[in-house]
């Protein structure tokens, strides 16, 4: 395992109203404290209602980078649902991009209204692997129930990125941000979904790359 | 991202923030006095982020009533020798049009900045209004940061240009910033203090030709100040043949799409951060090196075509050039030149296209191939109302209510979350949308055609914010001409598109402060108007409401109120629904899916499994509104509140 990319180019992306920008946010502030320099492109307003929503989040170690990242370029992408992954996948994918992918779907209206077919989830897992290397697909919406509300499931995607090995800081600086960003309850289910995706991903022998903590120093 | 970041007192350290804290954050550095603005993306969360400083730093912070008396408000300090920020989103530009332009003559006095947040690609708004050219036309000096440390640099510095001038400045700020986040590097906070003085005699005012003379003189100013403003910047060989004349964002395009074309050693890059009025001095002694340029900017060739006219001037000065740009369609997204916004791909096409330098993209997933693996095409992703939208069931009502009419009624809107009401979510009710209270303007010119024979029942809806924002001049002109419509005000108690902020009807203020409530019953019935209030969750009371006014005539009002979903749930626990596999017959019921097909919110799904609807719990804002129109009764709601 050699260094990180620089930049290193995540997408995390989602439906409107999923909190991606809020995930986006707790990496990229992580990202500063670790000592790290970020770009973060993102959209809100009307597309927080219910459309297809990608946050870029770019991490580099000296240079400033710009808030986009060009196509078939991504290293990593976030999924929290399974048809906006595959749609991000198609413009920015490569062979070695790595994927975490949530398995919930969510239905867009087309497919609620019977004019659209929302794919079957074989044959979505199907074709994310026929498009990257590496996939974790998890159970994040139920984790984030279980860790008190589904709605937390955008902090468990956060917690199996931070233990997924691909960015260059240790979870510690997500734990600290997590705390600085959320007081009281929210703050208490957040940590805890966090941990639920860190362990899901931790437990999975098969997914984790020779992981490395030293590796910050290592740019 | 953080409001400790915004306010960390440590210069020199470096924080997270996005690119509207950082335009926050500037202001501070700057010693800002006082804060105006209506809501609007993409800059709505400079005011929200000053407004909870607001106290800690000593300094006034309102959501004014629209962007006109937002920038009129902000100028008053600004006479009075405090320095002051007013945002607005582009729209909202032209909303206080008419005051800028006069306070562009008679200038100010405390360094004023307006943020102008423009929206290329119309990510977050309803169009991609560029506007410099108005900027222009208002002879007003126009700043564009380039990335989110610079959206902090380039207020700050906004504010003392805008003082030495007595002009106010615009930084104009596009979505790729505004909503964008990274490091900014701190500077030092400025003490605020500045005194208010406004006395006898003094004298802030529009009028003699002698004004505008002296405008054109401080944009002269302004021009020998930008030829040395580190706001613009130069990257590349010395003497370049080749050069890239770029501002906003895509200063951060052009340089990657450069590195990607192995360019970045031959081609200079021109950022300038000062985009209006052009630094000319220092644009002319580039191009006389230059043999080629290209423009990189979104929107509109605003650079492009002011750069080649200072160009056609010194004609004799800087030889043969051959410019690419938007004119010549050369630098072009996939939706053509000057539409949409660019990036480093359009911009690396675009340049490897003119230089017939070849760019290898990496190799894309095969799109045919996945789709057959999916066995299906890839299904679209239409914008919707919330699960729980007030205003699902407020268009649900007033479609079911023209229906039993039967005469065809139309209906009207304008912008907030219920523009969505010219899509499918919204039944595709709407059938015009423009801007901010049109809709009741429209009305009231469709509610005075029954002389020529016109019969059909009007309907406008529009907001509560946009009710105080924009409608009441057209109510007022309705009820003096007895213009026959019905207005709905879809009133969900908060500005909710731009992240629900306070409005004139609500109790607080911005920074939280108790606010004297103006009631839109209040002014609704001074303007002697009939009324009535009905909450549109109770469906059947509402469709009832809707009819019977239909039947009416002359101008009528119609409050349909009941909170935004999203904000009646923050922070509680939400009400748990679910369908009762008993009582839901699936097809056979002969609903065709109501709760899902036809009322359509999108936590009401299909179970392809059962053949039942079901509720999907991480979706569902628990109005309970499903429950009382499933014919069945098959849906079932714990209440928890
Ligand atoms: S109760 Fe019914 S209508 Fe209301 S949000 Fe839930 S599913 Fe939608
Ligand atoms: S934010 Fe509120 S008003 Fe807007 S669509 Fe969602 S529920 Fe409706």
């Amino acid at each position: 395992m050699g260094a990180f990319h620089e930049p290193l180019n995540i997408i995390v992306t989602g439906v409107g109203g999923q909190g991606n920008v809020l995930a986006s946010q707790v990496i990229s502030v992580a990202a500063v404290e670790a000592g790290y320099r970020v770009a973060v492109g993102e959209t809100f307003g009307v597309s927080q209602r219910g459309g297809s929503v990608m946050s870029h989040v770019r991490i580099s170690h000296d240079r400033p980078y710009g808030p986009l990242i060009p196509r078939g370029r991504a290293h990593v992408i976030a999924g929290f649902e399974p048809v906006e992954t595959v749609r991000v996948m198609l413009d920015y994918a490569n062979p070695d991009t790595v994927i975490i992918m949530n398995n919930r779907p969510n239905y867009p209206l087309g497919c609620l209204l019977g004019e659209d077919k929302y794919p079957q989830p074989q044959k979505i897992l199907a074709a994310v692997q026929k498009m990257a290397g590496r996939v974790h697909v998890l159970p994040a919406t139920e984790l984030a129930k279980e860790a008190g509300s589904p709605m937390a499931a955008n902090m468990v995607m956060t917690g199996a990125l931070a233990g997924s090995g691909l960015l260059p800081f240790g979870r510690e600086y997500f734990v600290e941000t997590i705390k600085s960003l959320f007081k009281d309850h929210i703050r208490e289910l957040n940590l805890k979904a966090f941990t639920f995706g860190l362990e899901h991903i931790g437990s999975n022998v098969a997914w984790r790359v020779s992981y490395n903590e030293n590796f910050a120093g290592n740019l | 991202m953080t409001i400790m970041g915004v306010c960390c007192d440590k210069p020199g350290v470096k924080v997270a923030l996005t690119g509207n804290e950082s335009i926050a954050r500037g202001a501070l550095e700057a010693g800002v006095g006082y804060a105006s603005s209506y809501p609007g993306s993409p800059t709505a969360e400079v005011l929200g982020t000053l407004a909870k400083l607001a106290r800690q730093f000593n300094l006034y912070a309102e959501w004014s009533i629209n962007e006109k008396v937002a920038m009129e408000v902000a100028a008053a300090a600004s006479f009075t020798g405090l320095r002051s920020l007013v945002i607005m989103k582009a729209d909202g530009l032209n909303v206080a049009l008419d005051f800028a332009s006069a306070l562009a003559i008679s200038g100010c006095r405390g360094g004023m900045v307006i943020v102008v947040g423009d929206d290329p690609g119309a990510h977050s708004s309803v169009r991609e209004e560029d506007s410099r050219n108005l900027c222009k036309a208002l002879h007003l000096p126009v700043l564009e940061p380039a990335s989110v440390q610079e959206a902090k640099d380039v207020t700050r510095e906004a504010f003392s240009l805008s003082e030495s001038l007595q002009l106010p400045v615009v930084v104009r700020c596009v979505t790729r910033v505004c909503h964008a986040s990274g490091d900014v590097l701190l500077g030092e906070l400025a003490p605020a203090g500045r005194r208010p003085a406004f006395n006898q005699g003094d004298r802030v005012i529009t009028f003699s030709i002698k004004l505008h003379a002296l405008q054109e003189q401080k944009l002269a100013r302004a021009s020998d100040w930008a030829g040395n403003s580190r706001l613009n910047s130069y990257h590349g060989p010395g003497d370049a043949g080749r050069l890239v004349i770029a501002s906003g964002p895509c200063y951060m395009y052009a340089l990657e799409a450069l590195e990607m074309l192995g360019l970045s050693e031959q081609v200079g890059v021109l950022k300038l951060g000062v985009t209006w009025p052009l630094p000319e001095k220092l644009l002319l002694s580039y191009l006389k090196t230059a043999a080629e340029v290209v423009f990189a900017e979104e929107v509109e060739p605003f650079v492009e075509d002011n750069v080649m006219a200072l160009a056609a001037r010194h004609w004799d000065e800087v030889g043969k050039i051959k410019f690419y740009g938007k004119r010549n369609g050369q630098v072009a997204g996939p939706n053509g030149p000057g539409i949409g916004e660019l990036d480093p791909d359009v911009l690396a096409q675009s340049l490897s296209a003119i230089w017939g330098t070849p760019y290898t993209k990496p190799a894309l997933p095969a799109h045919q191939e996945i789709f057959d693996l999916l066995g299906t095409k890839m299904p679209d992703r239409e914008l919707a109302l919330c699960a729980g939208c007030p205003h699902r069931a407020s268009f649900w009502s007033i479609r079911t209510a023209l229906e039993l009419d039967g005469r065809g009624g139309i209906v009207l809107g304008d912008i907030g979350c219920y523009t969505l009401g010219i899509a499918r979510t919204g039944y595709y009710l709407l059938q015009t949308m423009h801007c901010m209270g049109a809709g009741v303007g429209i009305a009231s010119g469709l509610g005075k055609l029954d002389c020529f024979g016109f019969d059909k029942p009007v309907i406008t809806v529009v907001g509560d914010s946009t009710f105080y924002h924009a409608a009441l001049p057209a109510l007022v002109n309705a009820r003096y001409h007895r213009a026959s419509f019905m207005c709905v005000v879809l009133d969900n108690e908060t500005t909710a598109m731009t992240g629900h902020q306070p409005h004139p009807g609500r109790e607080t203020t911005a920074t939280g402060e108790p606010a004297d409530t103006v009631p839109m019953e209040e002014i609704i019935r001074g303007i002697g108007i009939p009324y009535a209030v009905q909450d549109p969750y109770d469906v059947e009371a509402a469709i009832e409401a809707v009819y019977r006014m239909l039947q009416q005539q002359g101008p009528r009002v119609l409050i349909l109120r009941r909170a935004c979903a999203l904000a009646a749930v923050k922070g509680k626990q939400k009400n748990r629904v679910y369908v009762d596999p008993e009582k839901c017959i699936g097809d056979s019921c002969g609903c065709s899916r109501f709760c899902s097909k036809v009322f359509a919110c999108p936590a009401n799904i299909w179970d392809a499994e059962s053949g039942k609807a079901r509720i999907d719990e991480a979706v569902c804002n628990g109005c309970g509104v499903c429950a009382t129109l499933c014919p069945q009764q098959a849906i079932v709601v714990e209440r928890t509140v």
